[in-house]
């Protein structure tokens, strides 16, 4: 059982974020993205978050602005992919502080390391939040300057669907 | 809020960033990245070395724009620089540049791997995570190959770090998929199980996915892990949610890991009973931790506890041992049908599928029924709605068939256009394998055309009118039925298709009625003719020409019909042609030739339901075939009865395709005598010795096949012996020279070769022969002669049976020989007036044989000349050969009968026919080769593939016609048809004589040459 991708995109169709477990073409990568990005926004809040596309399995969960999203095999659990999702958005949450979608613009590489951290080749690798975080901080530690990001604007953050 | 970014600020960065973010168009963005482009170029290729914080800022702005999705060519280099940088985030940069913007290029994937070799080398924990993260990520082959063997030792290591262990565990995982041949097993993986038991959780996770993997493909080696991964399991499930620290979620103690060792005991069957007993013990506890009650009402909790049940859901589904949790899983998964959380009733829905194959559950999910059935109603999203119609078709038995497939058609008429088309032919396979009463079948097929037409496949409607044909039982009703749907002012295009072809075929059937007779049948349907497409008008005109036969009091107004100008001139070229030899035929031939030509179609031979194949390649090979599958054997099981079989039903009443007409393929009639091993012991006390024959040597049929055609050659050669024939035949006496070789240089003994003849055969054919010399040299050969005399016709062979010692073994040959009766037929003259006659004669049921089938190899017309010359008829199949003749004299009927052949008639027909045009698909050359008309009678304009066997027959016998080969062909000809034998009455010579003298034979009044002139010039 192993993820085949996620993508993180926003309500206006914008992709934040892309990590594939898969080796894919460049081409075929945004046709993918393309076309789930469509069918995912085109559904109703109420709907179920898994839905069965190609031979996958969908299971997305929107914060605030931002769509998750991942591709999990035919075998694989539902439930625990989106909670998978749900425990990546407390990492960035954690680490940002309110995490909200101009974070993940503005420090996009930040993102990609804690999901490094949390997810590697498609699977598991660590849940516990401190364990993840702490390896992360290590790294701030060394970095001597820190500046503002004064393009940051209140987004609300994805905070409000979290607690 | 805080509103400091945190780690390491690269201020050009935010402000690239924001740049691009302001851009009001996509061309202004295109400008802007351009413009950046061209000044990371230049700050590369730049005299000035860059230091390493602006070779990373530079890196990651290309890393930005790239997954902004534009293309980027460059920077890989410096990317490269930056991983043997000593700096912790400029190394991390390098490695996600390389690790996004993978590259071929074969030095820097040297360079790569030089510098992921130091880091994996250096003992820093946080450089050698780097280093794993990146070829984790990447998963190249190249990267397998210099890696593959370095890191299981990092992982099994006892200094290594538990953060790089997991690292490790997953990095290998990785590459295992996507090169496994390139993972060296060894004694590592013994010590890799044991990571199960690690103290750190963490390590445990990971390890247990690769764990997963691996035991995936090598079973045996990682046999241990069970044990192992039950005791941990039982652990976590019954610890306390505070015991596991940070690794409890949501008050659930580790439900990630907890997953995964549940998948991991889904690599294997139940375990032994000692780890058995605690395995239940585990499910049992996840099973009563769901009726407890939610320790916090947080989605995440209820979500992480549940997911750990569905997983051990899977589990007791996978090991499909223990009725009493099989059952408590289906009463849960009962309860969350009903959950207000829709994805809880989604899952509930897609488990109870599985859960329905099997036997122990199979009536706990039925009791489900109504539940699922007001799913299928109420569900506001349409992916529940379609697991909804997925567990009614799983769980659906002869029990609630008619309730789920009515169900499934009221729901049919609100459902998703996306989902219409698979209930459709879920609902048509339902009612067509759960049918007892038929009626109820065609009535269900007819709703969902009247439902939803526009999704019934083409197969849907095949495959209803293949029933009909098959089954006399529901003809009349399936007649009344179309006959009554078809008065509907709106119906659909299929069911016209399906009204048609059903009222051609059977509307004699309810023709009594003043209600539906012939004329008011005929104007129902053409009422529709002119809102239909082109197909389906095609198939109309079939009808009609059908109604002709049927119901000759209507004759003239069908004639009338065709011979319209929106028929005779019509723009369709199929129609038009269609029309004109229709409306030809109609005329031309007499009511005779109308009812062969016409006649009903013979039941169509059972298969697999062409839409289950359908519903496969639908929904992928291994689901449907599993449940199918699945399902038959359970059915079997819990009713105590098999399937009913429509198939064998109606099979047992059509005439078997195989030789048994000819008798070719029965066995010889003398009871099997004893293996040659066995001696003539056993014979001499159970019978006499002239019925101690061999059962037929092997390969024999073959050469005797040959032999229809030909008297001289080789019949049976084996180490031993070789047996030469060589006859001669006049009217009704022949002689047989059979030479005997003994092929060793050991003399043969008591050599006695035997002719049997069966029972029957003896009043018919009188063999005379002496005994041969007893002894067989080594080298030699002996001569037997056999005087033959057909008294009367006969289908058996005799059979030659030869026994002799050879070294000190007895030895006994039978093979039979090939005496049939065509060996007698001569040639007669006679009128085509008076073969017709005879031939009208033949009119009697059992005088007619037809059977369809496949052609086996590609058409290649030169071969299958060649074949039909050479008299391998057993590839071509000998028993369309009545009814290929048949269609040869009417078109010629048709041609000789039309002095001035207007356009695209017959006589066009039969030069298109000599054509030869043998291009494009099978079914086109059948399309183009065959004449449409006569193709509906042997029903291809139904099932193209059917008739290709006859067309190619057709094309070489016409082709011959006319040419000095048109002899031998009929020659041929006569053989294969008199092997159809007189033992069904036919007259033999009548139809030998009337088929030479029927066609056109070289120089003869209508020989090809002649009309292919006007043929050109008309076409």
């Amino acid at each position: 059982m192993a993820m085949q991708f996620m993508l993180l995109f926003s309500r206006q169709g914008k992709l934040r974020l892309q990590k594939w477990y898969v080796p894919l073409s460049d081409k075929e990568k945004k046709k993918i993205t393309r076309e789930l990005v469509q069918t995912v926004l085109a559904r109703k809040p109420k709907m179920c978050s898994f839905l069965e596309w190609r031979d996958l399995k969908i299971v997305y969960k929107r914060y605030a602005s931002l769509y998750f999203c991942c591709a999990i095999e035919d075998q694989d659990n539902e439930l625990i992919t989106l909670e998978i999702i749900h425990r990546y958005v407390e990492l960035l949450d954690k680490y940002f502080g309110s995490v909200c979608e101009l974070d993940i613009i503005f420090n996009f590489e930040k993102a990609y390391f804690i999901l490094d951290e949390f997810l590697l080749g498609g699977e598991v690798q660590e849940t516990s939040k401190k364990n993840v975080l702490k390896a992360i901080e290590q790294a701030d530690l060394l970095q001597e300057n820190r500046i503002r990001i004064t393009a940051r604007v209140s987004m609300g953050g994805l905070r409000k669907n979290l607690y | 809020m805080p509103a400091v970014s945190k780690g390491d600020g690269m201020r050009g960065l935010a402000v690239f960033i924001s740049d691009i973010r302001n851009c009001k168009s996509k061309e202004a963005e295109i400008k802007r990245i351009n413009k950046e482009l061209a000044n990371i170029r230049s700050k590369f290729k730049g005299d000035k070395a860059l230091d390493g914080y602006s070779k990373k800022k530079y890196v990651c702005k290309l890393l930005f724009i790239f997954l902004l999705g534009h293309d980027i060519d460059f920077g890989h280099m410096e990317a490269v620089n930056l991983l043997s940088s000593n700096r912790y985030t400029e190394k991390q940069i390098g490695y996600l540049f390389i690790s996004v913007l993978v590259n071929s290029n074969s030095e820097l994937i040297r360079l790569i791997n030089n510098a992921i070799k130091n880091d994996l080398a250096s003992r820093n924990p946080t450089f050698m995570g780097l280093a794993l993260h990146c070829i984790a990520n990447v998963g190249s082959r190249e990267m397998a190959e210099a890696f593959a063997g370095e890191i299981p030792k990092i992982l099994v290591a006892g200094d290594t770090m538990d953060s790089v262990k997991q690292s490790a565990a997953l990095c290998l995982l990785r590459l295992y998929r996507a090169s496994p041949d390139l993972v060296p097993m060894g004694d590592w993986t013994s010590r890799v199980v044991h990571l199960l038991n690690d103290q750190h959780l963490g390590v445990v996770t990971a390890a247990t996915s690769l764990i997963t993997t691996l035991a995936q493909k090598n079973p045996e080696e990682f046999k241990t892990s069970v044990s192992l991964a039950v005791s941990r399991l039982s652990r976590i499930v019954t610890s306390a949610s505070t015991d596991l620290q940070d690794y409890t979620y949501y008050f659930v103690p580790a439900p990630w890991l907890s997953v995964k060792l549940l998948r991991l005991l889904q690599c294997y069957p139940p375990p032994d009973p000692a780890v058995r007993g605690r395995l239940t013990e585990c499910l049992e506890t996840i099973l009563n931790k769901a009726q407890e009650p939610p320790k916090s009402k947080k989605v995440q909790h209820s979500n992480a506890k549940n997911a750990v049940l569905f997983e051990a859901i899977s589990l007791i589904i996978h090991h499909d041992s223990e009725p009493n949790l099989l059952v408590r899983a289906c009463n849960q998964l009962g309860q969350f049908l009903q959950h207000r959380e829709t994805n809880l009733r989604y899952l509930a829905l897609e488990s109870m599928c599985t859960l329905a194959s099997s036997e122990f559950s199979h009536e706990a999910v039925k009791t489900h029924i109504d539940t699922v059935i007001n799913a299928l109603k109420t569900e506001r999203d349409v992916s529940v709605r379609q697991r909804a119609v997925d567990l009614l078709y799983a769980m659906c038995d002869r029990s609630n068939a008619q309730q789920i497939v009515a169900e499934m058609l009221s729901y049919l008429e609100t459902a998703d256009y996306s989902i219409r088309e698979e209930i459709v032919l879920k609902v048509a396979i339902l009612a067509e394998k759960y049918a007892v009463d038929y009626t109820w079948y065609v009535d269900t097929i007819l709703n969902l055309i009247r439902i939803a037409g526009d999704y019934v496949s083409e197969e849907v409607w095949y495959r209803v009118i293949q029933i009909v044909i098959n089954r006399d039982d529901v003809q009349g009703y399936a007649a009344k039925t179309v006959f009554e749907a078809l008065q509907a002012p709106a119906c659909h295009e299929n069911l016209v298709k399906v009204g048609g072809y059903i009222l051609g075929e059977f509307g004699n059937l309810i023709a009594g009625d003043p209600r539906s007779s012939p004329l008011i049948q005929f104007d129902l349907l053409h009422s529709k003719f002119h809102l239909c497409s082109v197909p389906t008008r095609a198939l109309l005109l079939s009808t009609y020409i059908k109604f002709v036969n049927l119901f000759p009091e209507v004759k003239t107004t069908i004639q009338d019909v065709l011979r319209s100008d929106s028929q005779l001139k019509n723009a369709d070229v199929e129609l038009q042609q269609r029309a004109v030899e229709y409306l030809r035929l109609s005329s031309v031939a007499s009511t005779d030739i109308l009812a062969t030509v016409l006649e009903e179609m013979p039941p169509f031979p059972e298969r697999e339901s062409s839409i289950l194949a359908k519903l496969k390649k639908k929904k992928g090979p291994s689901t449907v075939t599993d449940l199918e599958e699945a399902k038959r054997e359970r059915s079997v099981d819990v009713n105590g009865a098999p399937e009913p079989a429509p198939a064998s039903a109606s099979a047992a009443s059509t005439p078997s395709p195989s030789a048994d007409l000819l008798g070719l393929g029965a066995a010889p009639p003398a009871p099997t005598g004893p293996p040659p091993s066995a001696g003539g012991l056993l014979v001499d006390v159970f019978s006499d010795s002239a019925s101690a024959v061999a059962p037929l040597a092997p390969g024999s049929e073959d050469n005797f096949a040959r032999f229809v055609c030909k008297n001289n050659g080789v019949l049976f050669e084996n180490q031993l012996l070789q047996i030469g024939l060589k006859s001669e035949f006049r009217q009704n006496l022949g002689r047989m020279f059979i030479f005997y070789g003994n092929k060793t240089s050991t003399q043969f003994l008591n050599f006695t070769p035997t002719l049997i003849c069966a029972d029957d055969l003896q009043a018919n054919l009188n063999l005379q022969t002496k005994p041969v010399d007893p002894t067989v040299d080594g080298g030699a050969q002996v001569q037997q002669v056999v005087n033959i005399e057909c008294v009367s016709d006969f289908t058996e062979a005799p059979v030659l049976n030869i026994q002799f010692r050879y070294g000190g073994t007895f030895q006994n040959v039978s093979v039979k020989l090939p005496i049939t009766l065509n060996k007698f037929f001569q040639p007669t003259e006679m009128a085509s007036q008076d073969f017709f006659q005879r031939w009208k004669q033949l009119s009697n049921p059992q005088q007619e044989v037809q059977s369809i089938f496949k052609a086996k190899h590609p058409m290649d017309t030169e071969i299958t000349k060649a074949k039909l010359l050479l008299g391998r008829s057993s590839d071509l199949g000998q028993h369309s050969l009545k009814k290929l003749i048949l269609t040869l004299q009417t078109l010629w009927a048709l041609a000789s009968s039309t002095p001035k052949p207007p356009r695209l008639d017959a006589c066009c027909v039969w030069s298109r026919i000599c054509k030869l045009r043998c291009t494009g698909s099978r079914c086109a050359q059948a399309r183009t080769l065959f004449p449409r008309g006569y193709v509906t009678y042997c029903r291809s304009s139904f099932n193209p593939m059917q008739a290709v066997g006859l067309c190619v027959l057709f094309p070489c016998v016409s082709a011959t016609l006319g040419d000095h080969t048109a002899h031998s062909t009929m020659e041929h000809l006569s053989t294969c048809t008199s092997s159809l034998g007189p033992g069904r009455g036919w007259d033999t010579k009548g139809l030998l004589t009337g088929t030479t003298a029927g066609l056109p034979v070289q120089g003869g009044p209508g020989s090809m040459k002649s009309r292919q002139p006007v043929v050109q010039s008309t076409n």
